[in-house]
């Protein structure tokens, strides 16, 4: 049983939010997942899910672009909301949730198309179809992903040819192409190499300059380094959520403290 | 660390079971190649004593004149020219309803018993014997429709008897594709026509071939059903042409034209009893061999060209 919880909100100082969850609670048909979940996600920084295997962290982040929508018997109670909308609503399609929200999965997963029209894709279906500016977004977003000078004499060959960290990148260029609100990570260096998380996680420290970021981690040090705000979530709830030195250094339940430094998990 | 050290009866006795690992390994290589060997060697020989047989026959003449009772004479040109007219009518019928039904099962159709119900009961019509086929399309496209004995009946009959073959065989190449994909497109904004239209059916549109050109060769060697339906054995005259020269041009009349196709023309030749028809028959099916090889190379090209658009 998990101890009692202090309020898990806010309980620091913040200036901007970019989104934020109310109750929540998710369903994976009779199993409860997610067990009334409250927090924030500031605007322009990273939030980093962390916690043990089956914790839930993953599948809050799924609910953000309501990934769960696609397979059946899955329900959510309560709100995540976005500029005053709840997008968990039933009335609020899917689709535009996905096409503001976008998502960097665990292992990199390029179609298996050129360069150029994996990161023109997300262009494309929300019906951008100019050559030029269809162009010069894919440019922006490939110098945005750190992808741009390795690959810009070769757009027309398949993605498959790039190494896994580079295909990484290219999935993050495809995501960020669109300018969406929120960009989640699901453990997006689980399956690379030292270098290649090297230079993933730059990116992503480079890339909370423009977009807000929510990154799950099985990774402490990774979560250390890179975030701004963590959440540490245990058997479905958020136990405790706080600016990152605050809950790494001074936690406030014995769960955290035992998980962060490494005591289990 | 002492359980790690094996005494030398140990050693002796893995090492005893490795060759026994190996040997058994390469006995099976072996056996494979023989039943390779077998399997290819009755095929060929078979191919090549019908190539002996019907050679002195395979000649311009044999491919444009009409059946006739000297076997001399007798050509195939009403069969060809049927097989061909009733495998494109059986393509455009059984080809967007097989892919769009399989579409639908894999994509659309939900997972509860009705669905596993119609799984289990279109894997059961691929092995429906293709007479049973026949006498559905004699009693309902013959009589029922209307449509007599023609090449549109002869098409539809054939195209349902693939369907199950076509549907199967997109449903398993759909399948196949990596939920990580899909995932990834709806994860773009994609609906769920557009993750179908723009990845998963280009992706898997190289296997999906595969099973149209298998449906597609098997139909186009059946005999059976088309005798059912009331294919005719003798022949003089062809479809009308598709074209013509008057407005509007295309003419589908010759989907009404009676019909014989290769396979029945060779069962025609077959069973009569002058031997000089036994070498027109063979002539006949070195030309069905060669048709079914070209329907195969077409789609492997076909193939080859897509997949190329595909950078795996």
């Amino acid at each position: 049983m998990v101890e009692e919880l202090s309020s898990p909100k806010l309980n620091f100082p913040t200036t901007d939010l970019k989104a934020e969850v109310k109750d929540l609670d998710f369903y994976y048909g009779a199993s409860k997942a997610i067990k009334n979940v409250n927090m924030s996600v500031p605007a322009r920084k990273v939030t980093a899910l962390i916690g043990p295997s089956g914790c839930g962290k993953t599948t809050l982040l799924r609910c953000f672009n309501r990934m769960h929508d696609l397979y059946p018997g899955n329900r959510y109670d309560g709100q995540i909301v976005l500029d005053g909308i709840n997008i968990l609503d039933r009335k609020v399609d899917p689709i535009e949730v996905r096409m503001r929200i976008s998502m960097v999965f665990q292992r990199p997963n390029p179609f298996p198309k050129s360069i150029y029209e994996n990161v023109a894709y997300g262009l494309r279906v929300q019906g951008l179809t100019k050559r030029n500016a269809v162009d010069e977004k894919v440019e922006q977003a490939l110098k945005g992903a750190a992808l741009w000078n390795e690959v810009k004499d070769r757009l027309a060959e398949s993605a498959y040819a790039l190494s896994g960290g580079q295909q990484q990148r290219l999935c993050i260029a495809r995501a960020i192409a669109t300018n969406p609100d929120i960009v989640l990570f699901d453990e997006p260096t689980s399956a690379l190499d030292p270098i290649a998380t090297a230079s993933i996680e730059d990116l992503v420290n480079e890339l909370k300059q423009q977009v807000t970021i929510l990154i799950v981690t099985h990774s402490m040090q990774q979560a250390a380094r890179l975030s701004d705000y963590t959440a540490f979530m245990y058997l479905g709830e958020l136990l405790e959520f706080n600016q990152t030195t605050v809950l790494f250094n001074q936690p406030a339940h014995k769960r955290t403290q035992d998980y962060v430094s490494g005591r289990f998990g | 660390m002492a359980q790690l050290e094996m005494t030398t009866g140990e050693r002796q006795e893995r090492r005893s079971t490795l060759s026994r690992r190996q040997l058994l390994s390469s006995a099976f290589a072996i056996l494979g190649l023989l039943v390779f060997f077998a399997a290819t060697l009755i095929l060929v020989a078979l191919i090549t004593q019908m190539t002996i047989q019907g050679a002195p026959r395979l000649n311009w003449k044999f491919l444009t004149s009409f059946p006739s009772s000297d076997p001399l004479q007798a050509g195939i040109l009403a069969a060809w020219v049927g097989s061909l007219l009733v495998i494109v009518t059986t393509m455009f019928v059984a080809v967007p309803l097989g892919v769009a039904a399989g579409i639908y099962l894999e994509e659309y159709g939900g997972t509860n018993w009705l669905a596993g119900l119609i799984e289990i009961n279109v894997t059961n019509l691929a092995g429906v014997p293709s007479i049973v086929y026949g006498l559905l399309a004699l009693g309902f496209f013959n009589q029922q429709l209307g449509l007599g004995e023609s090449v549109l009946t002869a098409g539809l009959t054939l195209a349902l008897l693939i369907l199950p073959i076509v549907i199967v065989t997109t449903r398993e190449a759909l399948r196949a594709i990596p939920s990580s994909l899909r995932e990834a497109a709806y994860a773009l904004g994609s609906s769920k026509w557009q993750m179908i239209w723009d990845h998963v059916l280009p992706y898997s549109f190289g296997s999906i071939l595969t099973g149209i050109i298998i449906g597609l060769s098997r139909a186009i060697g059946e005999t059976a059903p088309l005798i059912t339906i009331g294919a005719l054995t003798f022949i003089a005259f062809l479809p009308p042409l598709p074209i013509q020269p008057q407005f509007p041009f295309i003419s589908f009349e010759w989907l009404k034209a009676p019909f014989t196709v290769m396979p029945i023309q060779m069962f025609n030749w077959v069973s009569r009893p002058d031997p000089e028809f036994q070498a027109n028959a063979a002539a006949a099916g070195v030309v069905l061999i060669f048709m079914t090889l070209t329907l195969n190379g077409f789609a492997i090209f076909l193939r080859y060209r897509f997949r190329k658009g595909i950078k795996w």
